[in-house]
């Protein structure tokens, strides 16, 4: 069986479960420079760096990973948000990206066996693939709006060089989330549709957008339903949203997606929003009830936590969805679906 | 009049972006003119395109180039790029490259089998992997498809192979080549038909594809006499969309409503297209000479060019002025107002009861429409302005009748206090009790108290509202109400301002006065408080409840445990100790910078927008807030008007930019840092302060303050002298100033424009700001030059990536707007910049910016917050000032 395959077998069952922030738990461990860089000799201070943990301090993803699975999590997503050329550039470590990714995805694949040895539950792999810090469809300038910090072939080559290491070790998935720029992860797509021709096989993935504003628009500007309609070609096993706000600002986007997407949809909102001193400080009851209000109505597959979440977080909400059955997929009229930023359909 | 397609599903397709098709598009293209191009593109959504067509097919262009630009300019228009894009070309780069640059999911326009199998499926692999519906052509390497049964053949090809290939059938669109008739040759007279019975044949062959087709080929034969095109076209689409064509390629203009077709012109167009009279007929004539003979009696007419009167011109008076002021249309409210003025008097009325009638009427629904959030500030400022010039055309009127003078709702009495020169927000609250009817006394800038009494007395006023920028006000304010309390007055005071809060209004000015003292938050709340305050019903229970409230606010300060206070000592023990190996070198060019005039166009590239926004009650970031679905079309509509007054003021050079900078050897010595003003070496200076022999005229003071709240995490307590090496250093200081503005308020004010009076004061702050920015920038790059390659984009700048700071006294740095003066004598600002100083130490001119420059790579910006009284006395001793001074100066940082 397929990756795919068994997911969708698994998600038929239950409403599975991804795991919760690394950030917000990587700054528990209050590391130093020193931690992060560890002997690699970079000349560039890595505080802050979180995914190069895993080649200097990997016993912290693992440990955070351990809490998750620990937590009740299904899902192991990679630490590699930002393991990309781009944003490694600013650490001076773009060249040890590929070592980055394989080595993430190779510590994620290990505890999945793991847990999954221990008690038979299938556990996944999600290789994740940040939006950069650029984008594709914005300018930088005010004054040039026609202007580009960077372009679709080099960007295109940036998450491929990504993709394929997170695959190599050992990712079920490629999550390309945090998708603030519609276009980026239209690029995001086709490098994974380059690494399926060079592997020869199939790459699923899985898509989540962030809303930047309490309409329901990312910061290209696409509403959810526009999204959805422009990255439909990707055939994602899971499409949704995270990150944006809390799960009480989101509640009307996920009913919105829901209806829509004839395929699985995974939500895993911040733990509110943050305070005045820009902490998190929403209550894992709090937000695991939230969250269970989207399971009972029937609108999602699968949950987890994104910014300020914690192990705790994942643990209220595995408990509080046990036994409710999972979201059915709509069927969807083979109608044509275009858009700008705004969706626009052709009835047939 | 598309009006034929109303109800159908038929998809309207802005084909004007299309150089093929526009003469006008492409002349703009060609030259470069994008701006304009992009023009074309928001009208024909504005028109109701549902999909743009963008095509940039013509020899003389690069294509890829004009592609890629396009898109990507469309793409920051977010009221062109909602729709979704059709990317038109012949050339496969051109679609590949202009699909790397559209977000959205579009069609391509198009694809065939012209140059085989395999290079189609490739193509369409592609449009797949990009995520593109497709035009398919009914092409074939054998060529077009003309017959019905050659347009089936190929169609239903092409649906098998794709399908084949996981094509999605819906993203399939189909378009299977309109030709002209009436060519005069027989072959073609089918080809109309043709087209529309193979429509219906592959869509039963082809379950879910869509039909396009380019109608203008089907009229060829008839270029130059657009009333019979119009007509064929029409009674085409009449005739194949119901068959199943779903979208055409066609300017709006180019059709006609079926039914108004001249019925002789509309029969001869469907004998023509639905051959519905083959052969010659008894007259002798095929249907196609039918046609060229009746289309010879259309030639020149244009019944479309008839271009219809602005249908609102055609209302009755009172509506016209409530159209105008809903709308903020002020071309021909003169005229509407001496229309309803001259039918009043007609009837015996008085020219009030036009104000009292209609003129307050439209207001009323301006203000229902303002309150209910469906109008914005900007549109209401406009609303305003009409109103204004209608009120103003009434007032001789008025006055030539005794007696006269409606019963506003209550007289409002309006200052900015003494020692600021703040006034936008104050005109915008003015602006807007006024369009609801309130009498505003103004009394302007810099008023002292003693004005605003005499005034409200003398006027019998029923509010007085105080206003302020500078944190200075906040303890006039305080004198204000004390003054009101000691002349036992009663009447409400409201505050207002950017620097006022409810917790500084609660515990210090309202437990100055005894009568109602209300904070208000905004402009949009200024009516609702006044006319509560104002209510015979309401006043008692408002004034009540507010009291209660500010009660509160007071209660739970005191009970709060605030953040514990470290002893100074303490507090200068944990002093930020940077490494000074990093210290920036001597400035390039030492000594005084004077920039007289410097250019404005340069400066409008570096606005910083979002204030601009913020400034009109506007909330957003620029450049998301012009897409915003709340504020969005008010934010662009101001921005446009913006806009066009700054290319105004930079081409007629209304403004003058006028600045001074200069740079000092200098030293920390604890909080305080000593610069050396005199023509010394800086290793004298230094030398005399680490001696502690620096008196005398060539050395001057800057005390600064420390944070004393307790930091964790091993956090420093910051104070700006920490980012000086105590062994010797460089310190800068700036004034920027724009001057000028005056006889262009005067004027805006003669017309009774507030919208522009407030508009130009807004962009004159945005300009101070830019050249504050921009001359940081050539100080860091240039002048200092400790960042000779620094490259940011206006972005960056704006969120102030670059190293160092430029703190003003007076901000949460250095919170001491008493060091103004100082820094203003270093500089000679007042020589060299033409910047003076009130007695709050508020710049005038009041669109100008000063500040010193530190060049430390840890240099941040910090909030000194609260101070202890250690602090404060400590500081009074280095400033030479008694007490009671220091503490009125810093009393926004004690307890």
């Amino acid at each position: 069986m397929s990756a795919r395959e068994q997911f969708l077998a698994e998600a038929a069952k239950r409403i599975l479960i991804t795991d919760g922030a690394f950030g917000t738990e990587i700054q528990r461990w209050k590391l130093s420079e020193a931690d992060y860089a560890g002997d690699l000799g970079l000349s560039h201070d890595q505080k802050g760096n979180n995914d190069i943990l895993a080649l200097t301090k990997p016993e912290v993803p693992e440990s955070i990973h351990r809490a998750y699975f620990e937590a009740g999590a299904d899902i192991a997503e990679t630490n590699t948000f930002s393991a990309n050329r781009i944003s490694q550039a600013d650490y001076g470590a773009e060249h040890l990206v590929r070592e980055i990714n394989l080595e993430s995805a190779k510590l994620a694949r290990r505890l999945a066996d793991e847990y999954q040895a221990k008690d038979g539950r299938p556990r996944f792999v999600a290789g994740a693939i940040g939006p950069t810090n650029k984008t594709l469809s914005l300018s930088p300038d005010v004054n040039d709006p026609g202007y580009r910090e960077i372009d679709w072939d080099e960007l295109v080559d940036v998450y491929r060089e990504q993709a394929a290491a997170l695959v190599e070790g050992g990712a079920d998935f490629i999550l390309i989330e945090t998708v603030f720029d519609t276009l980026n992860a239209k690029a995001g797509i086709m490098a994974v549709r380059h690494l399926e021709a060079e592997l020869g096989r199939e790459v699923p993935i899985m898509m989540s957008m962030t809303l930047t504003d309490l309409s329901g628009r990312n910061l290209s500007g696409h509403t959810v339903e526009a999204f959805w309609h422009a990255v439909r070609h990707a055939k994602p096993v899971t499409i949704g949203l995270n990150c944006s706000f809390g799960a009480t600002q989101l509640r009307p986007h996920v009913k919105t997606l829901s209806e829509l997407a004839d395929t699985l949809i995974m939500i895993y909102p911040n733990a509110g929003l943050p305070n005045e001193l820009g902490a998190y400080d929403e209550m894992p009851e709090t937000t695991a009830g939230f969250v269970g209000e989207w399971a009972v109505a029937g609108q999602v597959n699968v949950l987890g936590g994104c910014c300020g979440s914690t192990p705790d977080h994942i643990a209220a909400m595995a408990q509080k969805v046990a036994g409710l059955p999972p979201r059915h997929l709509p069927r969807l009229e083979p109608v044509t679906r275009l858009a700008g930023l705004e969706p626009f359909t052709m009835v047939g | 009049m598309t009006s034929i397609h109303s109800g159908a599903r038929f998809v309207n397709i802005g084909e004007r972006t299309n150089v093929t098709g526009s003469a006008k598009f492409k002349k703009l293209v060609m030259a470069g003119d994008y701006p304009a191009a992009i023009e074309v593109a928001r009208q024909q959504v504005e028109n109701g395109a549902q999909v743009i067509d963008v095509n940039m097919d013509e020899g003389l262009l690069d294509a890829v180039h004009a592609m890629t630009t396009y898109l990507k300019l469309i793409t920051a228009e977010p009221d062109i790029a909602r729709v979704p894009v059709m990317i038109d070309s012949s050339k496969w780069d051109v679609i590949e490259a202009g699909l790397k640059c559209v977000s959205g999911k579009p069609i391509v326009n198009s694809i065939s089998m012209k140059e085989g199998v395999e290079p189609f499926l490739a193509q369409a692999r592609k449009c797949m992997e990009y995520g593109a519906a497709v035009v398919v052509m009914a092409f074939d390497e054998t060529g077009q498809a003309d017959t019905r049964e050659r347009k089936i053949e190929i169609c239903s090809r092409a649906y098998q192979l794709l399908t084949g290939i996981g094509f999605p059938p819906e993203d399939i669109i189909f378009d299977p080549n309109v030709f002209a008739v009436a060519t005069g040759i027989e072959e073609h007279d089918r080809y109309g038909l043709d087209f529309i019975e193979a429509v219906v044949e592959i869509r039963k062959a082809c379950p879910h594809v869509h039909f396009s087709g380019g109608l203008s080929n089907l009229s060829f034969s008839f270029r130059g006499n657009e009333t019979v095109r119009r007509a064929m076209h029409s009674v085409f689409l009449y005739h194949a969309i119901p068959a199943g064509l779903d979208m055409a390629i066609v300017n709006a203009g180019q059709l006609d409503v079926y039914d108004q077709i001249d019925p002789a012109l509309r029969e001869a167009c469907e004998d023509v297209i639905m051959m519905r009279r083959p052969g010659v007929g008894e007259d002798g004539k095929t249907s196609t000479e039918r046609l060229i003979e009746l289309a010879e009696s259309f030639k020149g007419k244009d019944t479309v060019a008839e271009k219809a009167a602005e249908e609102w011109r055609g209302w009755d008076v009172v509506k016209r002025i409530e159209h105008a002021l809903v709308r903020g249309i002020d071309a021909y409210v003169v005229e509407d107002t001496e229309e309803a003025r001259a039918a009043i008097q007609a009837r015996g009325g008085r020219p009030i009861e036009v104000i009292e009638g209609p003129l307050m009427g439209g207001m009323n629904v301006v203000g229902d429409l303002f309150g209910s959030g469906k109008m914005f500030l900007p549109q209401v400022v406009k609303s305003a302005r009409v109103m204004k010039k209608a009120v103003a055309h009434l007032i001789p009127f008025i006055e030539a009748e005794k007696d006269a003078g409606a019963k506003a709702k209550g007289r409002i009495i309006m200052a900015t206090v003494k020692g600021d020169v703040h006034d936008i927000g104050k005109n915008i609250v003015g602006v807007v009790l006024q369009c609801n009817g309130y009498e505003v006394i103004d009394l302007g800038v810099m008023v002292p108290w003693s004005k605003i009494l005499e005034s409200a007395n003398e006027n019998d006023a029923d509010i007085i509202g105080l206003s302020g920028l500078i944190t200075p006000s906040l303890d006039e304010m305080v004198t204000v109400a004390e003054e009101m309390q000691r002349a036992e007055m009663t009447i409400p005071l409201l505050i207002g301002g950017a620097t006022t809060s409810k917790v500084h209004t609660a515990l210090r000015i309202d437990p100055a006065y005894k009568g109602p003292v209300v904070h208000v938050l905004d402009a949009s709340r200024a009516v609702g408080v006044a006319s509560q305050l104002l209510s015979d019903t309401q006043a008692e229970p408002f004034v009540a409840s507010v009291a209660n409230e500010y009660e509160k606010v007071r209660v739970a300060r005191e009970g709060k445990g605030q953040s514990e206070l470290l002893g100074i000592a303490d507090a200068r023990a944990n002093a930020l100790a940077p490494d000074f190996a990093q210290k920036p070198g001597a400035p390039l060019q030492p000594g005084l910078h004077v920039f007289a005039d410097w250019d404005l166009e340069e400066l409008v590239e570096t606005f910083d927008w979002t204030p601009f926004f913020r400034a009109w009650e506007l909330a957003g970031n620029y450049p998301a807030i012009l897409d915003d679905e709340v504020v969005g079309e008010s934010a662009r509509s101001l921005f446009a008007d913006a806009k066009a007054m700054l290319a105004k003021i930079v081409e007629e050079k209304w403004l003058t930019a006028k600045g001074v900078c200069a740079f000092w050897p200098a030293a920390a010595k604890g909080d305080d840092v000593i610069v050396g003003t005199g023509a010394m070496d800086p290793q004298v200076v230094y030398d005399a302060i680490q001696q502690g022999v620096h008196e005398g005229p060539d050395f001057v003071q800057l005390p600064f303050l420390r944070q004393q709240v307790k930091k964790s995490r091993g956090r420093a307590n910051f104070c700006l002298s920490d980012f000086v090496d105590p062994a010797g250093d460089w310190l800068g200081g700036f004034a920027v100033g724009i001057h000028g503005i005056e006889p262009h308020l005067e004027r805006f004010q003669a017309a009774h424009d507030d919208y522009s009076d407030i508009l130009l004061k807004a962009l004159a702050d945005r300009f101070a700001e830019a050249f504050a920015e921009r001359l940081h920038q050539h100080v860091r790059t240039k002048l200092w030059g400790y960042a000779p390659d620094e490259q940011f984009t206006n972005v960056a700048l704006i969120r102030e990536e670059y190293r160092g700071i430029r703190p003003a006294p007076g901000y949460p740095a250095c919170p001491d707007h008493s060091l103004k003066p100082i820094l203003f004598d270093l500089l000679k600002a007042s020589d060299n910049a033409g910047i003076t100083l009130t007695e709050s130490q508020a710049m005038l001119p009041t669109a100008a910016v000063s500040g010193f420059y530190f060049g430390h790579p840890e240099s941040q910006y910090f909030g000194v917050a609260r101070i202890g009284r250690d602090q404060l006395e400590d500081y009074a001793e280095r400033r030479d000032v008694d007490l009671a001074e220091a503490e009125r100066w810093l009393r926004p940082n004690l307890d």
